[in-house]
């Protein structure tokens, strides 16, 4: 990573007719270069490769359909590690034709397949069928009462079996309707029967045990067999057309039992050939899937890279004189002479005649911006990114914020123990990384998680850092070198006796008591504080200030790298009309506010702990210039503070018409038109005469100079108001800004005291109910408790106060340290790169 | 208790992240990655110097003492000292 963008420039390709695909293989291999669309009024339908991607659609399709076909029986893709080339034009013709016969084969093995089991569940459900209905017949020969419902013409089921001789006096036929009807629809059923056939019909019906599959629907639904006895032509019409109604599947019924014996046989058999088939036709059908998922993967592969290929090549224009594609491209000054091998090595693999070559031309677009990261910069580039990509050749916060971010979220996170839980759960990520990349979940969270690896990392060693200086761990601290504080002196001067301590329930210790305090702990804060009553109020007060102190030398930090900005850019009299009043401002107030906390806490002691003045007290009245009751803090403190008042006031007029007056001054002669100013156009001369390449349109100046880079800087009108409504909205924002950013570093303190008090109220709340019990028991006892404590350690101290720390330390960067010095108003460089072009497959999870 | 000093800590520590922050930059072998390490290093010596040194002045001359359950003064009492 580079502390600005890199320099950019225009240039044009001439790829010759037969080598042109090769070329932009090429190029996409190695993700150089961006390509501009040269056909901007052309729809995509009228453009010239439009058959060609057709071709690469129909080819997904059937990839498609052949992946998801893979995926139902559950065979695996293998992923090779390195990713094949896209083919040459002959050979897209092979592997279309492989694709659809593959295609058609499968179609008709499913198509056959379904037929099958179609099959096979008819004769199940007549297997069913017989058996069950079989129970009926047996079952009523051989109990009279078959319960009340079926209980109309008992005489008649007795002599249905035989032959139904009653019946036949009667002049009717008995007739047998059976079949499967779904388990849901029995009870409507038997209602319609009842209604439409007035008690004629006798139903019976009964369960089957296995499940079967309904082919319509893919369902597993429970089926019932019945029974219809009924007699007379008539019923038996009503009696089918209520069975077609409810979609039932009827079967013949046998007329005695040896018949009924006969069909349950040939059924068996057919069955069991119906199976061995189907068995057969799924082998087969794995075998060709097993065949195709071997080159299923580099299949996908090449079809995305050839429908890339084709829309870049959409994209440019053909020059019919010469007879070949122009492209332009943006491309990194440094990369050039990689482009030119990379389309002579294009050239090779097309076996083109004519070499295609590369032309820079000169060009007053703002050119994309392009910052070359690694793997650990690239996760703190993409946190200022999420803000705005910068201008083009401005300076980039990334570089500092690596270190800046996490820094400030350690302050407000500050606890060792989480510090190292934090910094061992990133160090496993880091160290497990080449598996994670391979896994490619598809859980959004934990990629955030894992792509913020290196943040994660750096955030919990800085944590394990404040966290030993806060001398916090999971709220207890450690006694490394020794309180400072003695409490024996107090006994030992006479200040306490045995007596103080039986009636007082709180002593304070006296620092004016020698003996009592004996110099600062050396590292971090004193241990004796986390047994105190009154720790908060020493805590805030030291917090409070390190937020200020931090928060004024972080804003300074923002405003100096302004100065490089305008030093880049060429205008250095924003240095001096700009940059020079911002500082003073900010200096003179805030900084005179940080010398006031250093020195109250070098000059006031326990001595004079009664006389120690209020700083903010002394700071408001700086503004309005009283306070002549007030003891000074040091000698001179008021001609010293006029005189900062004096400087300050005067840089706000300076910021607000200094540059607009300066502008003006020049626009109308001053030293002359110093065409130097602003960014410097790309001059030079081409190679080739750029006559053949399309003129850029000059863009539109509506202000005059103003500070964004890369713009022309001859101004065809110079509008002073504009520029000074311009200059008057920054100056208030920055003056009105420096004092409420100031505060809004506040909540460093904020936050690093809720999360203290969060884990202080956990452990009294929890670990110490667990560590209280001094029976035996209470081992058993931990066990839980400690788990509650691990588990709400975790999610509320250190994914929920981790989220928010982070996110306040983040708003901090981009609002507070960025506002004054960054524009983040530039397009980001996006190369053509195979590997950054997402598979239509893997979104679906397919792959 | 322990008696600590100021000047020892401090001339421990201004030279340790004075080590980091000023000597180690020369260190950094040249390589594309040069720029960057050597601005996380300083950026790491002030940060880190800096939290240390507002923690240390704000406890060098403490205007009020901690106030501490009679409790906790008697076990103070036996087991610091």
């Amino acid at each position: 990573m580079v502390f600005r963008s890199e320099e950019m420039c225009l240039a044009q390709l001439f790829l010759q007719s037969g080598s042109e695909y090769d070329c932009i293989s090429e190029l996409g291999e190695l993700g150089l270069v961006e390509f501009r669309d040269l056909n901007p009024s052309v729809s995509s339908f009228q453009r010239r490769f439009v058959s060609e991607i057709k071709r690469c659609e129909e080819m997904e399709r059937i990839l498609g359909y052949l992946l998801r076909e893979i995926q139902k029986t559950r065979i695996a893709v293998p992923d090779e590690d390195e990713s094949p080339l896209a083919p040459p034009p002959r050979q897209v013709l092979e592997i279309m034709e492989q694709l659809q016969r593959l295609e058609m084969e499968l179609s008709e093995v499913a198509r056959n397949k379904e037929k099958l089991q179609r099959n096979l569940l008819e004769l199940t459900e007549y297997t069913h069928m017989l058996k069950i209905t079989r129970t009926f017949i047996h079952s009523r020969s051989r109990h009279e009462a078959l319960g009340p419902q079926y209980e109309e013409f008992p005489t008649m089921e007795t002599d249905s079996v035989t032959g139904c001789t009653g019946m036949q006096r009667l002049g009717a036929k008995l007739g047998f309707v059976s079949g499967l009807i779904q388990r849901v629809k029995v009870e409507a059923f038997e209602r319609m029967l009842w209604r439409v056939c007035k008690g004629y019909t006798i139903l019976s019906y009964a369960e089957v045990d296995e499940n079967l599959t309904d082919l319509d629907t893919g369902e597993i639904s429970k089926s019932v067999v019945f029974l219809i006895s009924f007699w007379g032509d008539q019923i038996g019409l009503k009696v089918q057309k209520i069975c077609d109604c409810y979609h039932c599947h009827l079967y013949p019924h046998p007329e005695n039992d040896e018949e009924r014996a006969d069909v349950l046989d040939s059924l068996r058999t057919r069955i069991q050939d119906l199976n061995n088939v189907l068995h057969r036709t799924e082998e087969y059908l794995r075998q060709v899937l097993q065949k195709a998922s071997e080159s299923a993967y580099s299949w996908v592969v090449q079809v995305k890279k050839m429908k890339a290929i084709y829309h870049i090549l959409n994209l440019c224009s053909f020059d019919v004189t010469n007879k070949c594609l122009i492209a332009e491209v943006w491309c990194p000054v440094s990369d050039l002479a990689n482009l030119r091998g990379a389309l002579e090595e294009g050239a090779r693999k097309g076996d083109a005649t004519v070499p295609s070559f590369v032309n820079r031309i000169p060009s007053t677009d703002t050119p994309p911006t392009l910052l070359r990261t690694n793997k650990f910069t690239s996760g703190f580039q993409s946190i200022v990114e999420a803000y705005g990509v910068g201008d083009y050749r401005e300076v980039s916060p990334a570089p500092y914020t690596i270190i800046t971010f996490p820094f400030l979220f350690a302050v407000m996170f500050g606890d060792l123990g989480h510090g190292i839980v934090m910094s061992l759960f990133a160090l496993w990520m880091v160290l497990t990384e080449k598996q994670q990349k391979k896994k490619r979940s598809s859980n959004e969270i934990w990629e955030t998680f894992f792509s913020g690896r290196y943040i994660i990392l750096m955030m919990g060693i800085f944590s394990i850092y404040t966290g030993l200086i806060y001398n916090d761990c999971f709220s207890k601290s450690l006694n490394i070198f020794g309180s400072a504080w003695s409490v024996k002196a107090m006994f030992t001067n006479q200040q306490w006796t045995n007596k103080t301590l039986q009636t007082n329930s709180l002593l304070t210790l006296d620092p004016n008591v020698s003996g009592v305090f004996t110099g600062p702990y050396p590292f971090g804060i004193d241990p004796i504080w986390n047994l105190a009553v009154n720790r908060l109020s020493f805590l805030n007060s030291y917090k409070m200030k390190m937020s200020v102190v931090i928060g004024v030398i972080h804003m300074s930090f923002g405003v100096v790298l302004s100065v490089f900005n305008h030093l880049h850019f060429r205008q250095k009299f924003n240095v001096y009309l700009l940059f020079l009043p911002e500082l003073l401002f900010l200096l003179c107030l805030f900084g005179y506010l940080v010398f006031m906390i250093l020195y109250k806490w070098l000059a006031f002691g326990a001595r004079d702990s009664s006389q120690a003045p209020s700083i903010l007290i002394h700071f408001i009245n700086m503004f309005v210039m009283q306070g002549k009751d007030l003891a000074p803090l040091f000698p001179g403190q008021t001609g010293l503070q006029i005189f900062l008042i004096v400087i300050a006031m005067l840089s706000v007029p300076v910021m607000l018409l200094g540059k607009p007056l300066y502008l003006y001054w020049l626009y109308r002669g001053g030293k002359g038109l110093r065409r130097r100013r602003g960014y410097e156009r790309v001059r030079r001369v081409s190679e080739d005469d750029t006559s053949a390449a399309p003129s850029y349109e000059d863009e539109d100046e509506e202000e005059g100079l103003d500070e964004t880079p890369g713009r022309e800087p001859l101004p065809k009108e110079f509008d002073f108001g504009d520029v000074l409504l311009y200059q008057s909205i920054h100056t208030i924002e920055f003056c009105l800004g420096c004092i409420s950013n100031t505060a809004s570093y506040l909540r460093l303190w904020a936050l690093s005291l809720a999360h203290a008090q969060l884990s202080e109220v956990l452990w009294g709340m929890v670990m110490r109910l667990g560590l209280r019990i001094t029976t035996r028991v209470g081992v058993v006892f931990l066990v839980p408790v400690f788990g509650l404590f691990a588990a709400l350690t975790v999610s509320i101290l250190l994914v929920m106060e981790g989220l928010s720390a982070f996110l306040h330390a983040l708003r901090l960067h981009w609002v507070e340290f960025q506002n004054k010095f960054y524009h983040g108003t530039g397009v980001k460089f996006l190369p053509f790169d195979f590997s950054l072009l997402p598979s239509v497959f893997e979104q679906d999870g397919l792959l | 208790m322990v008696s600590h000093s100021l000047a020892l800590p401090m001339i421990c520590f201004t030279t340790l992240w004075g080590l980091v922050g000023v000597v180690a930059p020369f260190l950094v072998p040249k390589g594309p990655n040069r720029g960057v390490i050597v601005t996380s290093l300083i950026l790491t010596a002030v940060c880190c110097y800096l939290f240390w040194l507002v923690a240390i002045l704000a406890q060098a001359n403490p205007l009020f003492g901690p106030q501490l359950k009679n409790e906790t003064i008697w076990y103070l009492l036996y087991f610091w000292e």
